[in-house]
């Protein structure tokens, strides 16, 4: 099995703590389509005839796409790849976009079956600081629309850790989630990204990062709240009900196949990783030639181990000692289990059956954690 | 002979004498411009970073004055206290000495001492005044200095910069008409000081001279007279760039000698070479076998690699005789090595040498003296380890080794120094003005207390302007005890520290205090404390890690969190886990680092 990402990096405007690559030149929108459905066609061998089980349309903002342009680069996927019958096709709106005649069309014109939707917040005062383009009103009512327009798998993303977000206006802004009408919850500690204007704006001291304290407080709302709901916490910033996990990105945490599509999209086949260049145009020139404009890195044992246990134990399902002996063999597996063992200890680790996971009051720290698990990376004599 | 001038440089460290050197080696076409690289002279990488010269060199140059052709030996010198025993080899094998001082900055402290000792041992001082290119240059007020110092006139001094090539010409034309020529007589018996010696992993070591009386020619039966070993002199020669084989060298020059020796600690620095048939009647004076004064504990990160560090600091003392090292281990860092060193630039050399000529990581732990337990059944023992000091009720008396420091500064800063030297239980000797600003100040005190932090104590409170030698004066007993450092309840022997009572509350607290900027964050709280036998006389404490996380982690996050994880990861490299605590490397030369 593997996944399909494809990249649409247009927006109307920038939020100010994204670091992804994007730009706000929507009129190149359909030049790049077309190379979009190019590189589809170029890249067909890529996932060597796997199936398909999840795309995801991403961005970006996808929703300034039309049904026809959304069908079009599906119909394009499909030709090329065995797209399994009820294959996850996830695509991120923003809610200024989701119109309820938007929805409607989307649910019935097109493949899409989950909505992933960027409302961050409920609170005007944070969508201001964050740069993004809807009220708080209408994060709660495209939510009400897209359950009414029949979506049945739905994420929202959330931000916490905002500069000037007290532990009260987190939990209203938990309070406020319609957790009857979504499947999923991304909720996700800001990251000050470098060369964003957030970034900017606490280098010269406009605004101040929220303390450990505060981001612990904040996380530690965010699991009792989604506890009380029947949602489960499965990925560090990651929660849902009953079992409606984002089988796409499931998939990055599980070391699976994927092609990424687009400007600044990552590929991955097992035995390298490669991105596509950050540059529209240098992109669509590539793409025209019959080529591609990528960077490239092989993985070799010790990356290939390292990433294991990073994405891993961002998960409930954990790093296995059965799979580290089988691909690494039984050195590493002494490695670990020496490296682990302070962790056990200390309980911010568990092992059930030889599986190995971060309990949740620790994912704080997981980082900590998974760097102290990781092997010496090779160094230059 | 008449020919030959024999010189070497005197300056601070930055203040210009490899570049100097290199511009002399330019002039005099010793080195094809093509060949030229920058700091000829400092060949390890290592100097060249430092600017400091670790081991000394030597290089023969040519040099055509109107029609009389010159051989000059330039003999480089160490610049640091630790080597003054390797100075003063080096100035007794010349006839006159290059004085270098940086205009911008003036006369340095190192500068002086060295000087003393070149104008001890009747040597011809040239005075040059460099970076006169630069703006900030003070010539003035720097020449005064120069002339207060070693009494020339103004007009002797040179003005020059090495970087321009400024006054170089004239630098070699006054080396020619003022350092006389070197005396001795080839006749008599031979007598050659070694000054250096250099190691080659091919043909063994090389050991420079300088022949004071008598000719050496290749293949001779020669004898080495202190340590009292035979050898053949396989090849003979002089130092140009590159080494130049000769059949005979005469008294007066400078050159090498191979004779299929494998180790540094078979040559010895100030030894005298002799020929085996016709010794001369008794070697050239001011001998000393060198000995370690600092002592401290070095263990490889990685316990596995403990054969490895032994190869490498085996490696090393092939090449660096002063460096002497018996196995040790250590509870909290398990097996590693007690090494000697001359004094702790020393160490810090030998500790970055391993890093980088061997990628070896090490733990170094605090140096401290070798101490003397006389016990309850009166036998004396010798401690190079604050952990290897018996149960205190098998202790009659501990005695520690003492100095006498002569310390060199201006008037301005007396009191300060004294007030240090008080601190660090020193008594005052003597004091003498040599001039009416600038004093002389001997004490006698602990070498523990130099090996702490007292070097660069005195160079903060003096601005670097004092100048500091000491000599070895014998053991006294002591009032000591041993400060014990805890983490989470654990003792770390590495950290223990055999301090005199009156300190140990001070500086229990002030360690603890140390160690707790240093011990970063980690999964749950650490306590730090500091002990004397059972009672706790200190603690801080350092919180809990409280977040660390990345909040996405999706397809394009991978490549890039991961190397930021295994960057993170690399940081930890240079940690050692104790108990349950990862400790940094600077951490177990904490103490040296209090303010």
């Amino acid at each position: 099995m593997a996944g399909i990402y494809i990249h649409i990096p247009f927006c109307k405007t920038k939020c100010n703590y994204c670091d992804f690559y994007r730009i706000t030149d929507i009129a190149r929108i359909p030049v790049y389509l077309k190379a979009l459905e190019k590189e589809i066609e170029i890249r067909k061998e890529y996932l060597e005839g796997d199936e398909i089980e999840s795309i995801y349309i991403g961005g970006g903002t996808p929703s300034l796409l039309g049904m026809d342009q959304i069908n079009s680069l599906l119909y394009a996927v499909d030709k090329t790849h065995n797209i399994i019958r009820n294959c996850e096709i996830t695509f991120e709106a923003n809610p200024d976009d989701l119109s309820a005649s938007f929805l409607g069309r989307l649910k019935y014109h097109t493949p899409i079956n989950r909505l992933s939707i960027g409302i961050q917040s409920f609170f005007d005062a944070d969508l201001t600081l964050l740069n993004r383009r809807h009220r708080a009103l209408q994060s709660v009512e495209c939510l009400e629309q897209a359950a009414n327009a029949g979506f049945r798998n739905i994420n929202m993303d959330l931000i916490y850790g905002i500069p000037g977000m007290t532990a009260e206006r987190w939990e209203a802004n938990l309070q406020q989630i319609p957790y009857d009408k979504i499947s999923h919850l991304s909720a996700y500690h800001l990251t000050v990204e470098p060369d964003t204007p957030l970034h900017r704006m606490v280098e010269t001291g406009h605004i101040r990062p929220v303390d450990e304290e505060t981001s612990r407080v904040q996380y530690i709302l965010l699991c009792r709240e989604t506890g009380k709901q029947q949602f489960q916490h499965y990925e560090i910033s990651n929660f849902c009900r009953d079992g409606f996990y984002s089988i796409h990105n499931s998939g990055y945490w599980k070391g699976r196949k994927y092609l990424g599509l687009g400007a600044s999209a990552h590929s991955y086949d097992l035995n390298s990783r490669q991105w596509n260049v950050s540059d529209v145009k240098v992109y669509i020139k590539a793409v025209q030639d019959g080529g591609a404009a990528f960077k490239y890195e092989r993985i070799n044992d010790t990356m290939r181990f390292n990433e294991y246990v990073m994405v891993s134990l961002r998960t409930i399902w954990g790093v296995s000692l059965k799979k580290i002996n089988s691909v690494f063999g039984s050195e590493i597996v002494a490695e670990f289990i020496k490296n682990a063992s302070r962790f056990l200890d200390a309980g911010q680790m568990i092992c059930i059956d030889g599986i190995y996971t971060i309990p949740e009051a620790s994912w704080l720290i997981s980082d900590y954690i998974v760097s102290s698990l990781m092997l010496m990376p090779k160094h230059n004599k | 002979m008449e020919h030959i001038r024999n010189f070497c440089i005197i300056a601070h460290i930055d203040h210009g004498k490899s570049t100097l050197a290199d511009r002399l080696i330019q002039f005099t076409n010793t080195l094809s411009e093509r060949d030229f690289h920058d700091q000829v002279l400092d060949n390890m990488d290592l100097e060249r970073e430092r600017g400091i010269t670790i081991k000394s060199h030597a290089i023969q140059m040519e040099y055509q004055s109107g029609d009389t052709g010159y051989i000059l030996n330039l003999i480089d010198t160490p610049g640091h206290v630790d080597f003054s025993y390797e100075v003063s080899r080096a100035i007794a094998a010349c006839e006159g000495a290059l004085l270098v001082i940086d205009a911008t900055q003036g006369i340095q402290a190192q500068t002086i001492s060295n000087l003393y000792q070149a104008v001890d041992h009747g040597l011809e001082i040239i005075p040059v005044l460099n970076k006169m290119d630069m703006p900030s240059s003070m010539p003035d007020e720097v020449k005064d200095q120069i002339v207060d110092l070693i009494g020339c006139s103004r007009e002797e001094i040179i003005e020059a910069s090495a970087k321009t090539g400024m006054g170089v010409e004239l630098i070699l034309e006054r080396i020619i008409a003022k350092i006389p020529p070197p005396q001795g007589d080839p006749e008599a018996p031979l007598q050659a000081l070694i000054f250096d010696s250099v190691f080659n992993s091919y043909r063994g070591i090389f050991a420079y001279f300088k022949i004071m009386n008598g000719r050496i020619k290749t293949g001779e039966h020669v004898k080495f007279v202190n340590l009292n070993n035979e050898y053949h002199a396989d090849e003979i020669g002089v130092l140009k760039i590159k080494y130049e084989p000769r059949n005979m060298l005469e008294a007066g020059n400078v050159g090498y000698i191979i004779s299929g020796i494998k180790s540094a600690r078979d040559v010895k620095v100030g030894d005298t070479i002799t020929h085996y048939d016709r010794p001369c009647d008794k070697a050239i004076e001011g001998f000393i076998e060198v000995k370690p004064m600092v002592f401290a504990g070095l263990y490889p990160v990685d316990a596995d690699d403990y054969e490895e560090l032994r190869a490498s600091i085996e490696k090393l003392q092939l090449n660096d005789a002063s460096l002497s090292f018996v196995p040790e281990s250590s509870a909290a860092l398990g097996f590693g090595f007690r090494c000697g060193f001359l004094g702790l630039l020393h160490m810090e050399i030998i500790q970055e040498r391993l890093d980088r000529e061997f990628d070896m990581d090490v733990v170094t732990t605090v140096p401290n003296v070798s101490y003397r337990i006389i016990t309850n059944k009166d036998e004396s023992i010798e401690v190079h380890n604050p952990s290897g000091l018996p149960d205190p009720s098998y202790v009659q008396t501990i005695e520690e080794p003492y100095i006498e420091a002569q310390i060199i500064c201006q008037a301005d800063y007396v009191g300060s120094i004294m007030k240090l030297c008080i601190d660090k239980r020193g008594v005052l000797k003597n004091q003498v003005y040599l001039t009416t600003n600038r004093i002389e100040i001997a004490f006698e005190m602990p070498l523990a207390e130099i090996v702490f932090d007292f070097y660069d104590k005195l160079k903060s409170i003096s601005k670097g302007y004092a100048s500091f030698d000491y000599h070895y004066t014998g053991y006294k007993p002591a009032n000591l005890v041993r400060l014990d450092i805890l983490l989470n309840g654990d003792m770390v022997d590495a950290l223990s520290s055999l301090i005199h009572r009156d300190n140990a509350y001070t500086f229990g607290r002030r360690i603890c205090e140390k160690l707790k900027e240093l011990i970063p964050r980690q999964q749950f709280e650490i306590a730090i404390q500091a002990a004397i036998g059972s009672k706790i006389i200190a603690r801080e404490t350092v919180k809990a890690l409280r977040k660390d996380v990345t909040a996405k982690c999706y397809g394009g996050d991978i490549t890039r969190k991961r190397k930021l994880l295994e960057k993170q990861k690399k940081g930890k490299r240079r940690m050692r886990q104790i108990g349950n605590v990862e400790v940094p490397q600077s951490a177990f030369l904490a103490v040296l680092k209090l303010d």
